[in-house]
């Protein structure tokens, strides 16, 4: 459809941030303005290090290091083995994008109500111009790190959810991810925007698939702002190939009375980073983040959650709960943030995590600070091995021991899982989940057939 | 049935039990009762085949076979099964799941066919009524925020869909009011058969009176001080446990963790 300026194969990431402007043939002014912005942003911000604080865990060399090339700018879709794939059904709208584009041969948009849109990025851009603008952030942005500039500057394609007033959207909207990537490092970078009218409702899934051996970077932002009273849920189902690097970026603003979930199920990928970031700036707001990280062999799983409260009479409940395997890390980072004048607020921020090695390792900081009266704010964080006492209670009822793990895991999961909705989306959540498990357990030696 | 012989056994560097011997026989129910650290809880946990304690020396023969040589449950396959004094609580794992799991597990290690959901189902509300378990109680996590006595009604409960050969009641009585202890009593009765057998691990009398052992044994120190019949109960609560730590002519010292 395009072709590509500037960006050629083979560059770093560094690099690519230094490049200058790439834009697509035929794109807007205002595209180009925003990307050589988000472009000139990273030239003078740089990468974050460990220096940061919400990156102070993370290891980005690897990452920074690889040769990549931008994914999506040319060449059409690898067709080949398209049609073997797999992709399990909500049985709600579908939209497929294969290596950050979409496939319209893959999706599926049913008819939606009135005043609703469901559209790939790219088709906005084309369709409308003048409306894409509100996709993007103007020039002269803040963003939060390198990565978010990056999805700015190099987004070609992705999704755009437009809810009007009242809407409600029954069936889920799910934005399936593919990467079928077999050599190249190519680095995507899927931009979803939700904007949610007042009182509308609905269910968007972020689904992620790695089917390739190859290693590639998904550099995902998803924006979401809700209007008064409106309530989404988003979920984000995490299973990218071993070798891959995944990084997303949750940016939320809900409006007053509004309700926002988030619910996180990450099992793929070397290295992974899930972050959430909300800003509470409308009275009355209530968000609850859940998040279930299963990093094993040498994975790597980051979960910064940033939530501000500015707005008096919010809600803020997190469960983030981390299941550790092998020589595998995992992080949570959690800050709440009580602006003064925030009064009335409700903060609950919770972290668990699950060692089920020696060499696993879990870094976990729930932080608070507050300055306001009159808050609710409470935080925990706790990492622990297999309880002895209830292996030896499962044990002492005949359940045999790699049974009795198995039971203990799942039960330490099922927490964060059962606030998923009931039915296809939380199948799809429990099955990502057990099949991970069965493949690790199954590896350390604990097998013992089926149940 | 089961045959303790001179059994010794410590945790870490501490010894607990110094020389238990004991024999219950198929068809009969003992107590054995002891003051706070006399090794009862040791006991009951040495036979369930509990890791940190490490038997030193003596045997244990389980219908003639090495109990202590099997490992956990492979024990509860083979029909034995311990009333926990401090049931343990699994977050996530519902009751009904996780009493079905136990029950399959089971059938599965003996060679039967495994039960299914609605089967268990029958069996499970039958035995419902019998101990007087609140339905609720099944739906939530296994004795997660459960009351001290609906905790014992759970164990109570276990045992009797698990139907063991061997039933070991560590304690059950403890914190229970006489309602609650008629549950406990009746569920051992209802198990009494002449290839069964029940160990009775009790500090008070009180369980005793609704329950009536066949013999009733005395540990104190990590010893059997003194085996009797069933008037032996009302012996000790009369008396006390200080006269029977002089029979042994030993001063009984306080062993083992009493949780």
């Amino acid at each position: 459809m395009s072709a590509p300026v500037a960006l050629t194969a083979g560059h770093t990431l560094d690099e690519v941030a230094r490049l200058g402007v790439p834009t697509m043939c035929g794109e807007p002014t205002w595209l180009t303005a925003v990307r050589r912005d988000a472009t000139q942003w990273v030239a003078d911000h740089g990468f974050p290090t460990r220096k940061h604080e919400d990156w102070r865990y993370l290891d980005l060399e690897p990452l920074l290091g690889l040769p990549l090339s931008p994914a999506g700018w040319d060449g059409p879709l690898p067709a080949s083995g398209l049609a073997g794939l797999a992709i399990p059904d909500l049985g709600g709208h579908r939209l497929v994008m294969v290596n950050g584009r979409f496939a319209p041969e893959l999706s599926r948009l049913g008819s939606l109500p009135a005043g609703t849109r469901v559209l790939p990025l790219g088709s906005a851009i084309t369709d409308d111009s003048f409306v894409a603008r509100r996709y993007w952030p103007a020039p002269g942005h803040k963003y939060l790190h390198a990565f978010e500039a990056l999805n700015a500057a190099l987004a070609v394609d992705g999704c755009v959810v437009e809810l009007g007033d009242g809407v409600s959207v029954a069936v889920p909207i799910e934005i399936a991810h593919i990467s079928t990537t077999a050599e190249d490092a190519v680095v995507s970078s899927p931009r979803i925007v939700v904007f949610a009218g007042e009182g509308s409702s609905a269910t968007v899934v972020e689904t992620y698939i790695g089917t390739g051996e190859g290693v590639y970077v998904t550099n995902a932002h998803t924006g979401v702002v809700l209007g008064r009273g409106a309530r989404l849920e988003h979920y984000r189902l995490q299973g990218e190939s071993d070798r891959s690097f995944h990084l997303s970026t949750l940016d939320v603003r809900p409006g007053a009375e509004s309700h926002f979930s988030s619910r996180l199920v990450a099992v793929g990928s070397r290295v992974a980073r899930h972050e959430v970031h909300v800003r509470l700036e409308q009275e009355g707001a209530t968000v609850d983040l859940d998040g279930l990280y299963l990093p094993s062999g040498e994975q790597c799983h980051d979960n910064p959650v940033r939530i501000e409260h500015v707005a008096p009479l919010c809600t803020s409940h997190q469960l983030y709960k981390g299941i550790v395997d092998a020589a595998a890390h995992g992080i949570f980072n959690g800050h709440v943030i009580v602006h003064p004048g925030a009064v009335g607020t409700d903060a609950e921020q919770t972290n668990k995590n699950l060692l089920l090695s020696d060499l696993a390792e879990v870094d976990t900081r729930p932080r608070l600070e507050i300055f306001a009266d009159e808050v609710s704010c409470t935080h925990g964080a706790a990492v622990g091995q297999l309880d002895t006492d209830a292996m030896f209670y499962l044990r002492s009822r005949g359940i045999p021991e790699w049974a009795a793990r198995s039971l203990l895991i799942s039960g330490f999961a099922r927490q964060v899982l059962e606030r998923f909705v009931e039915g296809p989306i939380r199948e799809r959540a429990e099955q990502l989940v057990t099949t991970h498990l069965q493949a690790v357990e199954g590896e350390s030696g604990s097998s013992g057939g089926a149940r | 049935m089961l045959v303790i012989e001179d059994l010794h056994a410590a945790v870490g560097d501490k010894t607990i039990l110094r020389g238990v011997n004991l024999t219950v026989p198929a068809g009969e129910v003992h107590a054995v009762m002891g003051p706070n650290g006399s090794g009862k809880s040791t006991l009951a946990h040495v036979l369930a085949g509990r890791d940190p304690y490490q038997v030193t020396s003596g045997r244990v023969f389980y219908r003639g076979a090495d109990l202590l040589a099997l490992n956990p449950e492979e024990r509860a396959a083979a029909g034995v099964f311990l009333a926990f004094q401090h049931p343990v609580e699994i977050p996530g794992v519902t009751n009904m799941y996780f009493l079905r799991a136990a029950l399959n597990a089971l059938h599965r290690a003996r060679g039967f066919e495994e039960v299914g959901p609605s089967e268990f189902l029958t069996l499970v509300q039958e035995k419902m009524r019998a101990v007087g378990m609140d339905r609720a109680l099944m739906s939530r996590s296994v004795n997660e925020g459960f009351s001290g006595g609906e905790k014992k009604r759970n164990e109570i409960l276990q045992m009797a869909v698990l139907e063991p050969t061997l039933a070991i009641l560590d304690e059950t009585d403890s914190g229970l009011d006489i309602d609650a202890l008629r549950v406990v009593a009746d569920g051992v009765n209802a198990l009494r058969r002449a290839d069964r057998a029940a160990l009775v691990i009790t500090h008070h009398q009180r369980l005793l009176d609704c329950l009536v052992p066949d013999r009733v044994h005395v540990l104190v120190g990590g010893r059997v001080v003194r085996s009797g019949g069933p008037g032996l109960a009302a012996e000790v609560e009369a008396a006390g446990y200080a006269d029977f730590s002089s029979e042994t002519g030993e001063i009984s010292e306080p062993v083992g963790a009493t949780k």
